[in-house]
């Protein structure tokens, strides 16, 4: 009976995408471990503990809370790590959802970076440049949130008429709207008087909004996390979690939406003014990045380093593989969003704590987003096992891909059910031969 | 004005052999925006070889004996690794791709986040900084060929061609002219380019006559990563002083609208970089600029701000793509994953 019942479970769709994103995670780091090991093990003077260390920080750098004085690694629950994975997930809920209601559009929202840059910009600027000795905080704070939201969205809304009116490549247009972000960016804080030349230790930067007494409310939760970063900007982000799957699926706006990224012609035939749709879904995208800038910035104990003009922000460019581990699910988004996050603290301990750096958390999330792109063979891959498993037939554990290269076209096998685990044979061999 | 050429060229060089990469790729069905990526870990390979071979006996000697034309084979060798690492890179994208019917842009693009980290995790552990330099000295003294490594005096006037083709010019350069037309008249002239094009125009009809459309498709995107892997390590030798930090400024993006400016052809390809290369170089030196020669460095002058300049490459991109998106014929089956059962 429970038998049954687990099955049913597998039989789902849902079940089935949550697997291969986790089978995609698992793969991304196992792929991180290998090369630590392959740098580990081929660097005299870092050796086998070394690889060891690094690996387990990999995989559950969350739970580490430092080193003995012998150089044991220590691990437990720490406040500090767990507050800061909340809030830095925050942005990336947001970035995240940017990507996701684009993809959903049938859009590819790679201009996340700009418009979170130009959040940036507009809530700084509104949250320093309005004096609180005249407007109250809170007050503050709505409008500088509203302004990054504003900034992001007119950000995003250009790519998207691009697209709409002249059909150019919303990828080619974001990208480029990218740079132009991250030099207007440095150009207007450059003219600004918000740079702060106060504290001469580390130049660069912007003030903090609490400079201006502008922060997002903590609501206890920093009681909750002593000693680290979070505030209640998490719930905002996951208020527009929920908001975004409501307009997604239960609005006729969002079926409009939806319609025109499945096809925007049919979608013109049936009535559905596909321009203003493309602008839209792509403005709502900007404004959803922007509004992840602004949260992260109006926490009042982050600072933003102003002449960013060669660099464009990481948590943009995360969005991505944040939508694509949660198959552009919204509410899934949230929970991918705070794995990016722990990913990044790991990243964090892996530098303070070893030989090695951040950057493999980077790898892992390249290595996920490749897997992303194939994530249906992952899928075909997961119910050829279980057909197999099925039948009673000899697991084919050895060449993995077989039944992906054979079920690769949805179109051809509508339902997985009727191809054959033998058919798997002969366009194997024709796959090696390629 | 011979500075005005050769700075161009400098910039207009590497774009031109990237967008003929981004050509190849498209052209046999396949949308490579991994061109980024694969400049970045080209750059990094051809660095650090040249860092590594900076220790070589033979090429300290002839460092040290003035020995020019042994140091211009050294470049030649780092463009050849750094193209075949490239190459090698760009498998990643062809297997996903072709065999494994994956999405190209995501594929793309993951192959675009994976390169700069790869690379910022190497250099950091090798260099223990975010930039991998040479070992000494730089790309200047090392590569650079001047009156002196040709045994002219410096007081000799090569007259303005001279001047501007001869005097302080990379031999990269060069040969990356000579490769984009060779390439060229392999994929317009030859029956290897034919096929390549056919595949990415009409795959199943190539099939039925026997062109093997997947083959096709491996050696299009294999250029392509050799191309860009090669484009990437001139750019990091002639504007970066052979240095690699894990970026190439979005030079691979620009490489892509050059690509679609010039409409997937060769000769309005090189049209194209030339002229985005001169606003590249017009916000990279724009301060040091003497149009004319009369010692009046105008562009300084009137007092733009230098962000400005800097933003100017992409505005025109986008100015630029807005007038041509119109008339632009992209390759009919670019990004659609091909497949033998849908004939």
């Amino acid at each position: 009976m429970k038998q049954s019942k687990l099955h049913t479970l597998y039989e789902k769709d849902m079940t089935k995408k949550i697997l291969a994103s986790l089978l995609s995670i698992l793969i991304g780091l196992v792929v991180g471990s290998i090369i630590i090991a392959a740098v580990g093990f081929s660097n005299p003077e870092l050796g086998a503990s070394s690889v060891w260390d690094g690996i387990r920080i990999v995989f559950a750098g969350l739970f580490s809370t430092g080193r003995t004085a012998s150089g044991v690694l220590t691990w437990g629950f720490n406040s500090t790590n767990f507050g800061n994975m909340l809030f830095r997930a925050t942005p990336l809920i947001m970035t995240g959802l940017s990507v996701a209601v684009a993809f959903k559009t049938g859009l590819f929202n790679i201009g996340a970076p700009g418009q979170y840059l130009m959040g940036t910009l507009v809530s700084l600027c509104i949250a320093l440049g309005i004096p609180s000795s005249s407007v109250a905080p809170w007050l503050i704070w709505i409008l500088a949130f509203l302004g990054g939201v504003a900034a992001g969205a007119v950000w995003g809304a250009i790519p998207g008429a691009l697209k709409a009116f002249l059909n150019i490549n919303e990828v080619l247009a974001s990208i480029m709207t990218n740079w132009l972000a991250a030099n207007l960016v440095t150009w207007m804080f450059d003219i600004s008087n918000f740079k702060n030349l106060v504290e001469n230790t580390k130049s660069g930067y912007i003030y903090k909004t609490t400079y201006n007494d502008v922060a997002t409310a903590k609501l206890g939760l920093d009681k909750l996390f002593p000693n680290s970063q979070v505030n209640a900007g998490i719930l905002v982000a996951i208020l527009f979690a929920i908001g975004m799957y409501i307009l997604m699926n239960k609005t006729t706006l969002g079926y409009e939406l939806k319609a025109c990224g499945m096809n925007r012609h049919s979608a013109r035939y049936a009535g559905i003014r596909d321009k203003r749709n493309i602008v839209l879904s792509m403005a709502i995208a900007g404004g959803l990045a922007g509004g992840g800038a602004a949260l992260y910035y109006l926490s009042g104990n982050t600072e933003f380093f102003w002449s960013t003009y060669q660099t464009l922000p990481a948590e943009g460019f995360n969005g991505i593989p944040v939508a694509l581990l949660a198959v552009n699910n919204p509410i899934a988004v949230i929970f991918t969003a705070i794995f990016m996050s722990v990913l990044d603290i790991a990243g964090l301990q892996l530098t303070n704590l070893t030989a090695y750096n951040e950057y493999i958390t980077d790898v892992i999330i390249a290595a996920i987003v490749y897997l992303s792109a194939f994530s249906l063979v992952i899928r075909m891959l997961l119910d050829g096992r279980k057909k197999k498993r099925k039948s009673g037939d000899t697991p084919a554990d050895d060449q993995p891909v077989e039944p992906a290269q054979s079920l690769g076209d949805p179109d051809l096998h509508p339902d997985p059910a009727i191809t054959d685990p033998d058919a798997d044979a002969p366009v194997a061999e024709g796959g090696e031969q390629a | 004005m011979s500075f005005l050429i050769q700075q161009t060229l400098i910039y207009a060089v590497p774009l031109m052999i990237v967008a003929l990469a981004g050509v190849f790729a498209e052209r046999s069905g396949i949308i490579n925006l991994a061109l980024e990526g694969i400049m970045i870990f080209g750059a990094f390979i051809g660095v650090l070889f040249v860092r590594q071979m900076q220790g070589v006996d033979t090429f300290i000697a002839a460092k040290a004996a003035g020995d020019w034309g042994t140091l211009q084979g050294l470049v030649l060798l780092a463009m050849l690794v750094s193209a075949a690492m490239g190459a090698l890179f760009s498998l990643l994208l062809s297997f996903a791709s072709i065999n494994l019917r994956a999405d190209q842009t995501i594929g793309g693009t993951a192959l675009n986040l994976l390169a700069p980290a790869l690379v910022l995790f190497f250099i950091r552990i090798i260099a223990n900084q975010n930039t991998l330099n040479m070992a000494s000295g730089d790309s200047a003294s090392w590569f650079m060929i001047k009156k002196s490594t040709l045994g002219i005096d410096k007081s000799v006037d090569l007259g303005f061609f001279g001047e501007t083709f001869v005097n302080k010019v990379y031999l990269a350069t060069y040969v990356c002219i000579l490769l984009f037309i060779i390439l060229s008249i392999l994929l317009y002239k030859t029956r290897f380019g034919l096929r390549l094009r056919a595949c990415g125009e009409n795959p199943q009809a190539a099939d039925s006559l026997g062109i093997n459309v997947y083959k096709m498709r491996y050696a299009g995107t294999t250029i392509s990563g050799a191309l860009a892997g090669m484009g990437g390590f001139v750019y990091a030798l002639t504007t970066a002083n052979c240095s690699s930090n894990g970026d190439v400024a979005g030079f691979g993006f620009l490489a892509l609208a050059v690509m679609i400016f010039g409409n997937w052809k060769p000769l309005n390809i090189a049209g194209a970089s030339l002229l985005f290369g001169l606003f590249k170089c017009i916000a990279a030196a724009y301060t040091s600029l003497d149009i004319n020669g009369d010692g009046v460095y105008l562009l300084a002058q009137i007092g733009i701000s230098a962000h400005f300049y800097q933003m100017l490459p992409y505005l025109i991109t986008i100015i630029v793509l807005a007038f041509t998106s119109k008339s632009s014929r992209a390759p009919k089956a670019e990004g659609i994953p091909y497949d033998k059962g849908s004939r």
